[in-house]
């Protein structure tokens, strides 16, 4: 079973070939608040961002400007694409959905609609998806879910069954649950509170439904504890993992070297990886995730033992 | 509208408009490709390349401050022979006029990434970074004081070849920014960039312990401006005809104008482009308003004009 090589549509891309300006990689746009909504504990925000969507994939995120123009608040808060649209009654729109966690989703929050939002993408390395017709699993935490309904949406296309697991600590923190079952065969909910779908963890359910669906590939994007213990799971069962991480990032344009991450790459070696550029998506058998927060000592350019580099 | 030649002369070269990169701001330049075109600012200035590559300070790597924020990086790079072989080119092919940025941790290490990149082709000036705050010894040993910061400009101003000006980065983190100033210059440097970011810190609310992987991080972003305003104003009195790149916290052209004001050739934008990654030719183009509105030609008009007597109009 192989993958179609994450072809990046990010500034990555420009290793080698010349990328216009106009034709792929991200875009920046003055943005335009259409709605936003509460779902659960969540805010589902729709902008009319024209050129995002025809350059989106799964996977691939956007980077808000909070604020204002003249805001005090200046890194950009990333967030993974829900659905991007190309075109509709007003013009191409991008959706995301996230929780209120300080001053910047505060304000994304309480945006009035017709509200100016500058927006960058669509940014990252998107999902590889699997060249043949093979079984996969998606596993969301949390609203980490977004992602995975467009991805569902070409899986599908290239004729993939698609199971889901989507795990939240309490019922209002599941994103999605009833659209899943339009995307997918097989829908199972854990909570960690038992308040609905089966009490526990994702990881909980995983063994029995990667066995049961005999599933190629797992796609998951959430917390970094979910994240490795679904690579985990997923190598125990010989299938792929594709692990989109959840960074905070200060640009999201791979320029600020903030958002680095220790993984090893077809060489062997480990390299401290930009989440922005070099993923969000990874392997997941490839991120050393016992090391993310340290600079392991076998990493490239890690400082040497005994003394300063 | 007013025509208004942008272009301006820094230690011997001449540059379109003054608006460059800040180092560590923007990649090698080919991350900001999406937004614009790197031929069209002034330069592009590289991220501090080390002899060896370096995998940097651990995270979390940074914290949003009050109109700025803090980092720790610790100078994450490829090392010398990954720019050389990859980076450089790309700037050089772009037709972008690269700026390189150098660090070492001792003299031998500045001597040789001076011979290697001065031996570059398509190099249009050399970036002594003196002041990173971010690696093991926080640049205390070179940036903060004048006799180790003049030996390091030294022994870099002798590798590189005499056509390529060498610049020293200057830190604010010293009780008299014209001591180091005049100590580089006298030492060989060409020209001086103003400010590297100032030390700070952030405790998280969280584990009540320092926020940074790196413990303390550089202060950058519209919250040091000010100061940059005023280094530069400082040490172009001190020595007017020294040529000085100003940089902190510019996000738009007045910001940059300020600066030319104050002393500057040339003005650096650095941690705004975190914010805006189309801020380099943004500010180009604010520049450009400003002079015109104004009624000014040259950005030449304008570089330490603060500095006239009242009264002297424009």
């Amino acid at each position: 079973m192989a993958l179609e090589a994450a072809t990046s549509v990010g500034p990555a891309a420009t290793t080698g070939a010349y990328v216009s300006r106009t034709t792929t990689g991200p875009v920046q746009v003055a943005g335009e608040v259409l709605t936003v909504k509460r779902v659960g504990a969540y805010h589902h925000l729709t902008l009319v961002a024209p050129g995002v969507a025809d350059r989106f994939r799964p996977g691939n995120f956007v980077a808000l400007a909070v604020g204002g123009a003249l805001s005090d608040r200046l890194l950009r808060r990333s967030f993974s694409i829900y659905r991007a649209r190309p075109t509709g009654a007003y013009g191409g729109t991008v959706e995301v959905v996230f929780a209120v966690t300080g001053p910047g989703t505060r304000w994304l929050s309480k945006l009035a609609a017709g509200t100016t939002v500058d927006v960058v993408g669509p940014l990252g390395r998107p999902y590889a998806l699997p060249k043949e017709p093979v079984a996969c699993t998606l596993v969301g935490g949390g609203c980490g879910s977004a992602p995975l309904f467009s991805l569902a949406e070409r899986l599908r296309e290239r004729g993939c069954g698609v199971h889901m697991v989507l795990g939240a600590s309490t019922e209002n923190r599941l994103f999605g649950a009833l659209e899943a079952k339009r995307a997918a065969t097989t829908v199972v909910v854990t909570t960690e509170d038992g308040s609905i779908g089966i009490k526990g963890a994702v990881t909980d359910v995983l063994p029995d439904l990667l066995a049961r669906s005999s599933s190629d590939v797992v796609y998951a994007c959430g917390p970094k504890a979910m994240l490795h213990a679904v690579a985990e799971t997923a190598e125990l069962h010989g299938a792929w993992s594709q692990t989109a991480v959840e960074d905070s990032m200060a640009c999201g344009t791979g320029v600020c070297m903030t958002c680095v991450l220790p993984v090893v790459g077809e060489d062997g070696v480990t390299r401290m990886l930009r989440a922005c550029v070099d993923g969000p998506v990874f392997r997941g058998d490839r991120v050393r995730w016992d090391d993310v927060g340290t600079i392991p000592e076998d990493t490239l350019g890690a400082p040497r033992r005994g003394g300063p580099q | 509208m007013t025509d208004v030649d942008l272009s301006t002369s820094l230690a011997g070269i001449t540059l379109p408009n003054p608006v460059m990169t800040a180092s560590g701001c923007a990649g090698a330049g080919k991350e900001l490709d999406a937004f614009f075109d790197v031929a069209e600012v002034g330069a592009i200035v590289s991220g501090s390349v080390t002899l060896d590559s370096r995998a940097g300070w651990p995270t979390p790597r940074m914290v949003e401050t009050p109109s700025g924020m803090l980092n720790a990086i610790g100078l994450q790079g490829l090392g010398i022979d990954g720019f050389l072989a990859t980076e450089l080119p790309w700037l050089v092919q772009r037709n972008a006029r690269a700026v390189v940025s150098i660090a070492g941790s001792s003299l031998g290490e500045y001597a040789e990434l001076a011979r290697r990149v001065g031996n570059s082709p398509g190099v249009t000036a050399v970036e002594v970074n003196i002041s990173c705050p971010n690696v093991e010894d926080r640049g205390l040993v070179f940036g903060c004081d004048p006799y180790q910061a003049s030996k390091v400009v030294n022994v870099v101003r002798r590798d590189v070849p005499r056509a390529i000006p060498v610049l020293a980065k200057l830190t604010p983190d010293v009780t008299s920014i014209v001591d180091v100033a005049e100590a580089v210059v006298n030492a060989g440097a060409d020209g001086l960039v103003m400010v590297n970011t100032t030390l700070g810190m952030a405790i998280d609310p969280a584990t009540l312990r320092p926020t940074l992987g790196g413990t303390t991080g550089g202060l950058s972003g519209p919250a040091i401006h000010p100061v940059a305003v005023r280094c530069v104003w400082q040490v172009h009195a001190a020595m007017p005809e020294v040529p000085i790149v100003g940089v902190g916290g510019v996000r738009t052209g007045f910001d940059a104008l300020e600066l030319l004001l104050a002393g500057a050739v040339a003005v650096q934008v650095g941690t705004v482009i975190f914010n805006d990654p189309s801020a380099p030719v943004r500010v180009v183009s604010e520049l450009r308003e400003e002079l015109a509105q104004r009624n000014i030609t040259s950005v030449a008009d304008v570089i330490g004009r603060a500095h006239r007597p009242e009264g002297e109009l424009l």
